[in-house]
């Protein structure tokens, strides 16, 4: 399984703030992933449409080409506006 | 090092009382108070609620203090970070750094605010007259960042 977070604006445009997922053959990294996702259509699009969208594996800061394994969390969330 | 991701308010005379408590080659306590403004981006702000990544941000925020704690000389330093709802003129962020001189002291606050600002998650959601929305990260953090990138990091 995949533990996917959403936060902050994400989270409001999805609707949810975390899901569970079978981690899908052939997603081997977090561009695939969002890929995946994007493609429920509707709200989901954004994943594909927002600036400077943001991505953590296993809570720390990753890249489209990170790798995934089955167990990791994965989060998407909007660029960090602390402090 | 203490980080400390709260909902409570703190005390920063008390705080940085104990981060020099008992250690005479402590010379120097840089430290930066970060406040709800009761404006921004051209609107009024009522108040402001954080939400942050439970678990990802103490890391971050130990990441970035022990990235200051290799590139300069200090002796103890300290982050704390409130979330949840908070009114204008309310306390945010404490950042406080104890050494042996003033001038790593400085440098590894202003570090540790600058990497905070781009790099912990935090979000910021603010209630204006026109309703509430999200706060935009700005450029100017992420240039602020940048300065302190090393020759040859990623």
């Amino acid at each position: 399984m995949l533990k996917i977070l959403y936060f902050a604006g994400l989270r409001e445009r999805l609707g949810q703030g975390s899901e569970e997922l079978e981690l899908p053959a052939g997603v081997r990294d977090v561009a695939a992933l969002r890929d995946l996702l994007a493609a429920r259509g509707g709200v989901w699009d954004c994943l594909l449409t927002l600036r400077n969208l943001r991505y953590a594996v296993n809570q720390q800061m990753a890249r489209l080409d990170s790798p995934l394994c089955a167990g990791d969390e994965v989060a998407f969330f909007p660029p960090v506006t602390g402090g | 090092m203490r980080i400390s991701v709260q909902e409570g308010d703190f005390d920063v005379g008390a705080e940085l009382a104990a981060l020099r408590q008992g250690n005479p080659q402590i010379g120097a306590v840089a430290s930066f108070v970060g406040l709800v403004r009761d404006s921004n981006d051209g609107a009024g702000v009522a108040e402001m609620s954080l939400e942050h990544y439970p678990g990802m941000t103490e890391k971050a925020l130990a990441e970035i203090v022990e990235e200051a704690c290799r590139r300069w000389a200090i002796i103890d330093a300290l982050v704390i970070h409130r979330v949840g709802r908070l009114l204008p003129s309310e306390q945010i962020v404490l950042v406080a750094v104890a050494g042996a001189h003033r001038g790593e002291a400085f440098a590894a606050c202003e570090f540790i605010m600058d990497y905070l600002k781009t790099r912990a998650p935090f979000w910021k959601r603010e209630v204006t007259p026109s309703g509430a929305r999200w706060v935009d990260a700005r450029a100017a953090d992420d240039q602020a960042a940048e300065r302190w990138q090393e020759p040859g990091a990623d």
